[in-house]
């Protein structure tokens, strides 16, 4: 088997048993939905104050989600002892890390749709106003996003605080992710081409690097026995 | 394991040194330097908060070089040297963030900005204390150690980032005095006075490193001994 074909049968499995349940994916949705309805209580719908809080409130509705499903991913694995069987396979823990990241990512990205689509319809902005950027955007974002959660969720499953301790570890390392996301997000509802948003863009893609090679590299001494 | 005698003598030196240096830079501080000519008699606390970031990001960076020896030679002492000077670190960030704004409600006439560097510094604090919950809550000392190596690391990798992208930003901070542009630069007197203040606040660092490693060594002494009680009894 190659590299790419453990790769991708991890991935495999993740989604198989996902798509048996549809637990994580449902209670995310159902999670992300509530936060922009909570957050539109606090604006007048269609003033200012919202075109400018929203990019953050679409945000902070994908990350909150996005921990929740980071978590529990996480959690699948320790419990009943899949991890152990993960790590006695002949698989690198480099593959392991990329598996799991990308299985997370996948999982965010399936619930920003349908956020987005709400979001939309709550704050009466144009859902087809540059979807081609957003949908860059948010690629990015997540997989800067599920990179390190899943690195980190690897760390905080281990503790006694499990849940409250991934939010705690993971937001303050992910603040120039969310920034930039959140930055480029602004510009692209507010009808900006390309260029206009490219800094943002580039920056992005760079954390993402960053994140994915410190984390492809660190992830061996999390998984020890 | 270094030899306690070792870590003794050195806490010895570093605190009668410091001690003296304490004396004498407070009094270069509030007597001997001028003041300052637009911001008066406040801008003195600047001896205080430029030489404890300086040290913060020491000692932090000092935590990601021991989690890196940590990971790649496994020795329990690399380890504590690193948890003890993250825990000094988090110290001295706190120390930036109290004296920061004390100046900065005079002189910007708002107690706090969300520009580059305080965002930043708050984030460097938040990782850090993030870091000792994870220790506290992790359990098991060779596994917590593992964690907080790799924590370690991340975080360190990503305060840069973090500077980086909040940067971008507008700013109200000052740029860098120190090595900073061509019209930047101290007064020679203050500058004196301020590389002063820097040495001392070293001075104390290492006092604190030591002092805390001894304490460190003497608990893992303790840990011992009561393991073989344990065993000893069954």
């Amino acid at each position: 088997m190659s590299e790419l074909h453990k790769l991708l049968a991890l991935i495999r499995k993740d989604l198989l048993a996902e798509f048996r349940t549809k637990e994580m994916i449902s209670s995310m949705l159902m999670f992300a939905l509530i936060v922009v309805v909570i957050f539109n209580f606090t604006f007048d719908p269609g003033s200012r104050a919202t075109a400018e809080a929203g990019p953050g409130i679409l945000w902070v509705a994908f990350t909150f989600a996005g921990v929740l499903g980071l978590h529990r991913a996480m959690v699948h694995e320790v419990e009943r002892g899949c991890l152990h069987g993960l790590m006695l396979a002949p698989v690198e823990r480099g593959i392991i890390f990329l598996g799991k990241a990308i299985g997370n990512a996948i999982f965010i990205f399936l619930i920003e749709l349908p956020t987005f689509l709400l979001f939309s319809v709550f704050f009466n902005i144009d859902f087809w106003r540059g979807l081609d950027k957003l949908a860059v955007i948010f690629f990015l974002g997540t997989i800067g996003f599920a990179a390190v959660g899943t690195l980190l969720s690897a760390i905080s499953v281990n503790t006694r605080t499990r849940e409250i301790m991934l939010p705690i570890l993971l937001f303050p390392i992910e603040v120039p992710v969310i920034l930039s996301a959140v930055n480029a997000t602004a510009g692209a509802l507010a009808g900006k081409n390309w260029s206009a948003i490219s800094g943002w863009l580039k920056l992005l893609a760079g954390f993402d690097l960053i994140f994915l090679l410190v984390c492809f590299v660190t992830f061996e001494y999390v998984l020890e026995e | 394991m270094p030899p306690d005698q070792n870590l003794e003598r050195w806490t010895k030196i570093f605190v009668y040194a410091t001690s003296l240096m304490m004396l004498v830079n407070l009094y270069n501080i509030f007597i001997f330097v001028p003041n300052e000519a637009s911001m008066g008699i406040i801008q003195r606390i600047f001896y205080f908060h430029v030489p404890s970031a300086f040290i913060a990001f020491l000692a932090f960076g000092v935590t990601f070089v021991y989690s890196i020896l940590f990971l790649a030679k496994r020795k329990m002492w690399h380890d504590r040297v690193a948890y003890c000077s993250a825990e000094i670190g988090v110290i001295f960030t706190t120390v930036v963030l109290v004296t920061g704004p004390i100046w900065a409600r005079p002189v910007w006439n708002t107690w706090w900005t969300w520009d580059a560097r305080l965002t930043s510094t708050l984030v460097l604090w938040f990782i850090y204390v993030g870091y000792m919950m994870l220790r506290a809550y992790t359990g098991e000392e060779q596994r917590g150690a593992r964690f907080a190596a790799v924590f370690a690391i991340v975080g360190f990798v990503d305060v840069p980032i973090v500077y980086l992208a909040n940067r971008l930003w507008r700013t109200l901070h000052p740029q860098p005095v120190m090595m900073g542009g061509a019209d930047s630069g101290l007064h020679p007197t203050m500058l004196k006075v301020f590389l002063f203040s820097l040495a001392t606040f070293l001075g104390l660092y290492l006092f604190l490193l030591f002092h805390r490693l001894r304490l460190e060594r003497t608990r893992l002494e303790l840990d011992e001994i009561k393991r073989e009680l344990a065993y000893s009894q069954q």
